[in-house]
């Protein structure tokens, strides 16, 4: 791929049309930024003994087994639908938002990234995070996530996962290019007469656009993904939480004075 | 009808932040009903507003010190919520939309305020006069109750302000947990009084207060209950309902306590309410009770 330059803006295009479940980007991950990972479990849930996007588990293979009521067509199988799950680096970032610390901030490759001598592990990103991707790390008191490998970035390299996956179905570029190869493929599919495909976070209706958006094969809420309607930011509550606190103050206050200018009372 | 979708991580706040909040409340709910004792104009007031801003400086203390060992191994790093150490970034750290962002600044001039007016009232208590002359306490404390309504409001805000489960779905945790606080710290200063015959005086016209506060906190989990219904979150409060029931029979509590000091005012008598048996003890320990399970079952039932 081209050279990797500061300025620009890079992210993944994750195609879940041609995920195969290998894990190779969750070992690569892992291997690369030296996640001990965690305890290891079985969760009876397909194939999936990872759980959940955290501290340990910067990408996470989701195994969605979704038989439907009328047997497919022929190479348009839909039954069970698989995703690499990953931080999504969302244009308006709700971690980003919250973060009292200013830990969390964009890199010159216009990325989320937490810094960790900053972050004081206050947890309110966790809170925040509608996608469930940043964990703490018990060891070190502070949150974790992708960092969409800036290490190797800095260095010109590629992250690791979309580097080990063996089907492309994570690319890794300038957004730009991806958004063109996003709807090149989307439309290609839809021609092919899978008009389930669709993109998610591809325009700004989520989050006004995600550096790591994706190609799914079912709606968003299928995947673990809020839609539109759903993606929302933190501070919308803000106006609304002072607000009502604010005329409750006024009543409690009046209800105070009324309280307290009664007189002759034992 | 839209119903809200939610695929996060719970932040794990449990216990420092549960007893943070409810310190902070009664922290807040003390100086703020102070003030307003001090704004009856009836010097028999005065020795309940005393002892209402001595006991809102223990409770201040206590708040950092839960925040600071609610960030584990992190907790040295408590001061980067004020100051971002950004390398090539470096200042003071102030977000006006992050409402932990801005808790942290008003609980340190809260902190200021606490402890300038409880050392006057202590001083008032010892020599009879404090350090602030009484044309200027008042706006002082006026100054200082502001800071403190922010201080027992922002904490429900501050769950609002997140992508969590019913703490999201609502916009009324501000609203409630400030009259839950006022509440609280209302029924607090009824059971340190009651055996002070200097600040029994002002028994009565706490409960009182306490009764309104109360109607308000109600009428503010029917709209808790409402809104997270409307979203479709109303099942996670399900399994916290016995917190629930402690809550509202604290709030039942003081409506009945102050209904019955209503009727004494009415008949003009004193002392023990005539068909309110009450006590004042079993009362405000309910109070407070509630208030804890308030706060328990808002932050346990999204996590």
């Amino acid at each position: 791929m081209a050279t990797i330059k500061a300025g620009e803006t890079y992210g993944f295009f994750t195609d879940t049309s041609v995920c195969i479940g290998c894990k190779a980007c969750e070992v690569a991950c892992k291997e690369w930024n030296q996640l001990q990972g965690d305890s290891p479990s079985f969760l009876a849930d397909s194939f999936d003994n990872t759980g959940s996007l955290d501290a340990q588990n910067w990408r996470h293979v989701k195994f969605i087994e979704h038989v439907p009521d009328q047997s497919s067509t022929a190479g348009n199988g839909a039954a069970w639908l698989m995703m690499s799950d990953v931080c999504k680096h969302c244009k308006h970032a709700s971690c980003m938002e919250v973060c009292p610390t200013g830990a969390i901030i964009r890199t010159e490759f216009n990325t989320v990234f937490i810094q960790q001598d900053v972050c004081n592990g206050c947890r309110n990103c966790v809170a925040a995070c509608p996608y469930g991707v940043i964990g703490m790390n018990q060891q070190t008191g502070t949150a974790h996530k992708c960092t969409l490998c800036y290490d190797r970035l800095q260095g010109g390299l590629e992250p690791a996962c979309a580097k080990a996956c063996p089907t492309q179905s994570i690319q890794f570029g300038p957004l730009a290019e991806l958004q063109q190869a996003a709807d090149v493929r989307v439309a290609a599919l839809h021609s092919q007469g899978v008009t389930q495909a669709q993109l998610y976070g591809r325009d700004d209706k989520v989050y006004g656009g995600l550096n790591a958006f994706f190609l799914l094969m079912d709606k968003p809420e299928t995947y673990g993904l809020p839609n539109a309607e759903n993606a929302t930011l933190p501070s919308r509550n803000d106006l609304g939480g002072y607000l009502t606190a604010a005329v409750t103050a006024v009543l409690a206050v009046i209800g105070g004075l009324v309280a307290f200018r009664r007189r002759g009372m034992g | 009808m839209y119903l809200a979708e939610h695929f996060v991580q719970p932040p794990q706040w449990t216990w420092y932040i549960l007893f943070y909040f409810f310190f902070a409340g009664l922290a807040a709910g003390a100086y703020v009903l102070g003030t307003l004792l001090r704004f009856s104009g009836d010097p028999r007031d005065e020795p309940a507003a005393s002892i209402a801003f001595l006991v809102s400086f223990p409770a201040t203390v206590i708040c950092p010190v839960l925040l600071t060992a609610d960030l584990g191994v992190s907790w040295w790093k408590f001061w980067h919520m004020m100051v971002d150490v950004t390398p090539g970034d470096t200042g003071l750290n102030f977000k006006y939309w992050s409402p932990m962002s801005v808790g942290v600044w008003a609980l340190v001039v809260f902190g200021f305020f606490v402890t300038v007016s409880a050392f006057d009232a202590w001083l008032g208590n010892r020599r009879g006069a404090g350090i602030i002359p009484m044309v200027l306490n008042r706006p002082f404390n006026v100054l200082g109750a502001v800071v403190a309504i922010f201080i027992a409001s922002y904490t429900g805000v501050l769950l609002s302000v997140s992508n969590q489960p019913v703490w999201s779905d609502t916009w009324v945790l501000g609203g409630l947990f400030l009259a839950s606080g006022l509440s609280g710290a209302a029924a607090l200063l009824a059971l340190l009084i009651r055996n002070r015959p200097d600040a029994s005086f002002s028994l009565g016209r706490l409960h009182q207060a306490d009764g309104y506060f109360s109607v308000l906190e109600l009428a503010l989990i029917i709209v808790f209950f409402i809104t997270v219904g409307a979203a479709g979150t109303l099942a996670r409060e399900v399994p916290w309902l016995p917190l629930w029931a402690i809550a509202v029979a604290g709030v039942a509590g003081s409506l009945v306590e102050a209904r019955g000091h209503v009727r004494m005012q009415a008949t003009g008598g004193s002392g023990t309410v005539a068909g309110v048996r009450l006590d004042t003890v079993v009362v405000s320990i309910l109070v407070l009770l509630g208030v804890l399970a308030l706060r328990a079952a808002v932050i346990f039932s999204a996590q």
